[in-house]
């Protein structure tokens, strides 16, 4: 066995041992206490994984849940152990950042139909003795909430202070405001959107068929069969890496440079930057994704349409909600572009809700939200600040009682 | 967009400031249209307890509104107006924008729709130095409240008080009360019928209701 097959088989070892017993907290639910699915399923035994960062202080009224994106998790402040990268927004929260930990109980759960922790397709399904495979009800955002909301009554906490996320973090922040108007006292929903278009479905499946098309998907049973789909998968993150950069950051990051190179080779060979780039990414991140994960959770995101279910009408999601909305969105985000966050800002107006938007100059694309914006971290700080001003909270800089 | 040429220290209230802030009930539910950097509706919100929102065009603008936690929407008066349903806030502001909107009547008749109560300043372009250059030197009025040349003016759709007052009439909404200021947005203590106010006030705060 090479060294590279033997590290790749050690990461695929730590991967699986983190989908039944994360290093995470985890929270097992029992039959008796299924989660009610809007497929009609009732999903059971299932469980949830999450971090916390801060404390919660003794009314319950400091808690953040954080909402993660398609290929995120519950690390979102803390080394990732598949990984070993820093927590995916350690930009956001932690002590003295906009998310403050030394003020607020930071929240992070795996998404349903992840493969972290949470319930997912690579988990044991207990009436067969195997992974769930495609056996998994597809799962839509509106389930994943409803997993949240569950832990938080697990955790006896009631409302949260705040409610913040990006992309598909954005849309369950979302759909907390609407399922749970009266639990979420602010909401932050960065780079999102209402509903998927069109053009967001096509791109998913496009990296779905990409799975799909590999020898070793084997019908979503390649777990039990020993192989992994990697070809396709990484395909699929190739394709959508695309998509989550604008074209002015590629043209900045690698022209139309060669790689390693002095000549075009007249092959098929990784000749530029641009090709190589996207094919580390699709590489390495095969060793933290499990394929089936990737169909899910793209096919919830794909579902999910907020104002569906309110006549098509989004103001109508909204009415009488109390929340305060803090809606941000990027100028070069070609994927969630600012028309989409301004919908939902309209039907916020619309429902008389206490909103503010900012669309953010960024040339830096989708993955925006993600990266070192200062504009960002200042624009929701401000808000964080004014909203725990609102809610008595002591905000950060000010003064805190601290007892022994 | 920041219009006004009214320019304060720090921690200096603008005296236009202080008269709107002066028509609005305390705890009003409150829209400000063109928000700038958010000191009115700070100021609202410190002395009047009111529950605030603001719209503002610049991106600038927003983020530092946002960032002091006021509720603002990057937006623009001429295209945003009819998101909001009707009689929607107690109070609707429009400080200094009106005649830079590209249609004033429809925007006017929109804050009377969506606000109980309205309130507009606007420059006054019938002030008499205005009139003076006009008349003697014979081009377009510079001054120091209205310093814009000509051709790179926002300020599209100029008024004075009369002409203002006669839209108001047109669009069926009452004049409340009206305060006439000097450029620096101090009251002109002056008890006057209208045609003195329309040439010594360089500006004017209205309160309309319909």
């Amino acid at each position: 066995m090479s060294a590279d097959k033997a590290n790749s088989a050690a990461t695929e070892d730590l991967k699986a041992s983190e989908v039944e017993t994360p290093s995470s907290k985890l929270v097992r639910f029992s039959a008796d206490e299924a989660l009610e699915l809007d497929s009609g399923v009732r999903l059971g035994p299932w469980q949830i994984a999450y971090e916390t960062y801060g404390e919660l202080n003794a009314d319950k009224t400091n808690a953040v849940v954080v909402c993660h994106a398609l290929t995120g998790d519950q690390y979102a402040a803390s080394t990732n152990p598949v990984t070993g990268k820093p927590g995916w927004w350690s930009l956001m929260v932690g002590p003295g950042r906009p998310i403050d930990t030394n003020h607020y109980f930071v929240i992070c759960a795996n998404v349903l139909g992840g493969c972290l922790g949470t319930t997912g397709p690579a988990s044991l399904n207990q009436k067969t003795g195997a992974p769930y495979g495609l056996d998994l009800p597809v799962v839509t955002i509106r389930d994943m909430v409803r997993a949240q909301a569950r832990l938080l009554d697990y955790l006896e906490i009631d409302t949260l202070f705040a409610v913040i996320g990006g992309s598909m973090g954005g849309m369950q922040v979302l759909q907390w405001a609407v399922s749970y108007p009266e639990r979420v006292f602010a909401a932050v929903p960065i780079a999102a959107a209402a509903r998927h278009t069109s053009q967001n479905i096509a791109f998913h499946e496009v990296g779905r068929q990409a799975i799909m098309a590999d020898p070793d998907w084997r019908a979503g049973r390649y777990i039990q069969e020993g192989v992994r789909p990697t070809k396709g998968l990484a395909v699929a993150r190739m394709a959508a890496h695309v998509t989550y950069m604008s074209d002015e950051s590629l043209h900045q990051k690698f022209g139309r440079n060669l790689q390693d190179r002095e000549h075009l080779t007249f092959g098929f060979d990784a000749d530029f930057q641009i090709e190589s780039y996207l094919r580390h990414q699709g590489m390495t991140f095969v060793d933290r994704f499990d394929a089936n994960s990737y169909l899910y959770v793209t096919r919830a995101m794909d579902y999910f349409d907020l104002a569906q279910e309110f006549g098509g009408s989004l103001a109508n999601a909204f009415k009488d909600t109390r929340t305060r909305f803090c809606v941000m969105s990027f100028t070069s985000d070609w994927l969630f572009p600012t028309s989409e966050s301004r919908q939902v800002v309209k039907a916020l107006n619309a429902a008389a809700a206490n909103v503010s938007f900012v669309e953010i100059e960024s040339d830096r694309g989708h993955d925006s939200f993600l990266l070192d914006v200062p504009e960002m971290f200042q624009t929701i700080g401000g808000f964080i600040t004014g909203a725990a001003r609102a809610r008595g909270l002591p905000a950060p800089g000010e003064e805190v009682e601290t007892r022994p | 967009m920041n219009l006004s040429p009214i320019k304060t220290g720090p921690g200096e209230i603008r005296g236009d400031h202080k008269v709107v802030a002066s028509l609005v009930p305390q705890g009003a539910r409150v829209l400000d249209i063109g928000s700038e950097d958010g000191a009115l509706l700070d100021l609202l919100a410190r002395e009047r307890q009111v529950d605030g929102r603001g719209i503002e065009l610049s991106q600038e603008g927003v983020n530092r509104c946002v960032a002091r936690g006021l509720s603002v929407i990057q937006g623009d008066a001429d295209t945003d107006l009819s998101d909001y349903p009707d009689r929607a806030f107690d109070v609707v502001i429009l400080s200094q924008t009106l005649q830079a909107t590209r249609e004033p009547k429809r925007v006017m008749s929109e804050l009377l729709r969506i606000g109980k109560e309205v309130i507009v300043s606007i420059p006054n372009f019938a002030h008499w130095r205005n009139r003076a250059q006009l008349l003697f030197r014979g081009s377009m009025p510079v001054t120091k409240y209205l310093p814009y040349e000509w051709y790179d003016t926002p300020n599209i759709h100029f008024c004075s008080l009369r002409d203002f007052v006669a839209l108001c009439h047109e669009l069926d909404a009452k004049v409340e009360k009206a305060v006439a200021l000097s450029g620096k947005g101090n009251k002109i203590p002056v008890n006057a019928p209208w045609w003195v106010w329309n040439i010594v006030a360089e500006q004017a705060v209205f309160l309309l209701k319909r």
